[in-house]
């Protein structure tokens, strides 16, 4: 089973070829260019390195979210024009899970974590249990101080340690610091960031588990509605409590 | 005879999500349009990231609808057009990343199209005698340009809006006289009841630029007797304000179209985007062409819109030309007409 696996959530853009757990090629630029001027170049890059035919691809995987809403725009188009293109399935892959991947088969605790602004990070915690990924907390918008207390909770006792990835741990490594209580280490800029071949190592997982979706299908999971819903809600919500309250009146 | 050309054409720029197929840039074989706009109509206007979540959650199933309902295949298809801008460039970005995609993995050629192009193209496919040169007015709720189409792809500004866009003057003037959004077709339907000559609006002019436009105080002049009206008591007629707004647009987009016109000597002008299908500027175009003894082209009301159909027409005259885009073809917000 041969697939091409995207990843365009955050700022690295990436992109690999992989073979039965064998990555063939793979791509990662971490750069100001948008990933709409590099992706799928990269893309065609490594196709044309490896001699690939796309019409040999069996499925397309994508980190589907959380990240940078046009950033997973892109990937999921990209993998979505593919996936009609060729008629292919795709693979929805969180984008958390695949960077927990990059500590494949580690005894640690793993908590990758995206700067999401407003003072929160998307995280998640993972652990491995021979080759399955444990999901100790599901990846979801978080204040950092609420998840540096949950990290506390999860290792406290346990001896295994934590390893923090992810751009979240760079912007809130003074603050992790100072608040964690148990063992940690922060990861080493080859195993810090989103990468594809972790998306594809992720991917065959779910795809064994049966999880393929259509391309048609396929969206991107934000994990956050968009600005303009949320300040409406927030509105509806006083305008809601403010009609409760005339009747009383 | 040369081989046909089948061009699939995307289109996201801005709330509708299209996708259409084009045989040689004239002939529509399908041309699917999905709107977002009740969802807009929500917020009173566009919202940039919800028009970008839908494009997404649409183009596929767009893009499949308009294959089936030309009746061909991706193996059918020579090349793949798509608008890289000017418009919202995240709502952009979905329709270009799409298109790459496809046309890469079915080694398809790639062509980006300006949105302005693809309106004023829209006009190729149901005049098929229709060729430059010739002038055209692009109008729409982002758009207001005065173009002498010098040749296929071959473009001169000769006006543009200084301020608010046409379209956009439609939408505000239309939320603040409470019919709401999108303000182009309710003012246009309002203004049948109402007396165009009740209000003497501004025509607004650009000091030193006879083809350019400006709406802004036309907009507050609206703005301004509404106010006026509140003050003194006096009851608001919404049609004669919305009659009277709309002829102050209208004899100005004419005023201008016919200057040029008389310049640069064209025999054939053509109207083009959203605002294009207003009743009144198509009548008042169309008879202002007919005293000038020229012939006046506007699309269907459906070609006016934002739609993919256009962009295929487009598409086609830059294939013959030999322009292809690469695979780092970027959105380009804000990208000017004749641009690459």
């Amino acid at each position: 089973m041969k697939i091409l696996a995207i990843d365009s959530s955050g700022m690295p853009a990436s992109a690999a070829i992989a073979e039965d757990d064998r990555i063939l090629a793979e791509y990662t630029v971490c750069f100001k260019k948008t990933h709409s001027q590099t992706l799928l170049p990269m893309i065609d890059a490594i196709s044309g390195m490896i001699d690939l035919d796309p019409r040999t691809l069996d499925a397309v995987a994508v980190a589907g979210g959380p990240g940078s809403f046009t950033g997973l725009r892109i990937g999921s188009a990209t993998a979505k024009g593919i996936g009609l293109a060729l008629n292919k399935p795709l693979v929805h892959v969180p984008t958390l899970e695949a960077m927990a991947c990059n500590f494949f088969g580690s005894s640690r605790i793993l908590c990758p974590m995206m700067d999401a602004r407003r003072s929160q990070v998307f995280a998640g915690i993972y652990s491995f249990s021979k080759d399955r990924l444990e999901v100790l907390m599901d990846q979801r918008p978080v204040p950092v101080e609420e998840l540096a207390e949950e990290l506390n909770k999860l290792a406290a006792g346990t001896g295994r340690g934590l390893v923090l990835l992810g751009d979240g741990a760079e912007v809130y490594r003074t603050f992790l610091e100072e608040n964690l209580t148990v063992d940690y280490d922060f990861a080493p800029p080859n195993l810090n960031a989103q990468r594809a071949s972790s998306v594809a190592v992720r991917a065959f997982q779910l795809i064994r588990e049966g999880r393929l979706q259509t391309a048609e299908e396929h969206c991107p999971d934000y994990l956050r509605v968009s600005q303009a819903e949320r300040v409406r809600a927030e509105k509806g919500t006083a305008a809601r409590t403010a009609d409760s309250a005339a009747p009383g009146r | 005879m040369d081989k046909d050309v089948r061009i699939l054409a995307i289109e996201s720029s801005c709330d509708e999500t299209a996708a259409a197929v084009v045989v040689n840039g004239r002939e529509v074989l399908s041309n699917i349009i999905s709107s977002q706009i009740d969802i807009h109509t929500l917020y009173g206007g566009v919202v940039p990231e919800i028009a970008s979540r839908k494009h997404i959650e649409r183009i596929n199933q767009v893009i499949r609808e308009a294959l089936a309902a030309a009746a061909v295949t991706l193996d059918d298809i020579d090349a793949v057009g798509v608008t890289y801008g000017p418009g919202l460039v995240g709502a952009l970005l979905v329709g270009v990343a799409e298109a790459k995609a496809i046309a890469w993995a079915r080694q398809l050629p790639l062509i980006g199209v300006h949105h302005i192009e693809g309106h004023i193209s829209a006009n190729y496919i149901e005049h098929k005698n229709l060729e430059p040169p010739f002038g055209c007015l692009v109008v729409s709720g982002g758009h207001t340009h005065l173009v002498r189409v010098r040749d296929y792809g071959e473009y001169e500004i000769l006006g543009r809006t200084c301020d608010d866009a046409a379209g956009e003057a439609f939408d505000k003037v239309a939320r603040a006289i409470g019919l709401g959004y999108p303000g182009g077709p309710k003012i246009d339907r309002v203004s049948r009841e109402g007396d165009p000559l009740a209000i003497d609006f501004p025509r607004g002019k650009v000091r030193g630029s006879e083809y350019d436009f400006s709406f802004s105080g036309l907009k507050s002049a609206v703005l301004n007797y509404l106010n006026e009206c509140r003050m003194k008591g006096t009851a608001v007629r919404t049609a004669d304000v919305a009659a009277s707004f709309q002829k102050a647009v209208v004899d100005v987009l004419v005023e201008h179209s016919m200057h040029a016109v008389e310049e640069y000597g064209f025999t054939e002008f053509a109207i083009a985007g959203g605002v294009a299908s207003n009743s009144a500027l198509r009548l008042a175009m169309e008879e202002a062409c007919t005293k000038k003894g020229i012939a006046f082209y506007r699309p269907s009301p459906v070609l006016c819109t934002d739609n993919a159909a256009m962009i295929g027409a487009a598409a086609y005259y830059e294939y013959r030309k030999g322009i292809r885009s690469d695979y780092s073809l970027n959105a380009v917000p804000n990208l000017q007409l004749g641009e690459r």
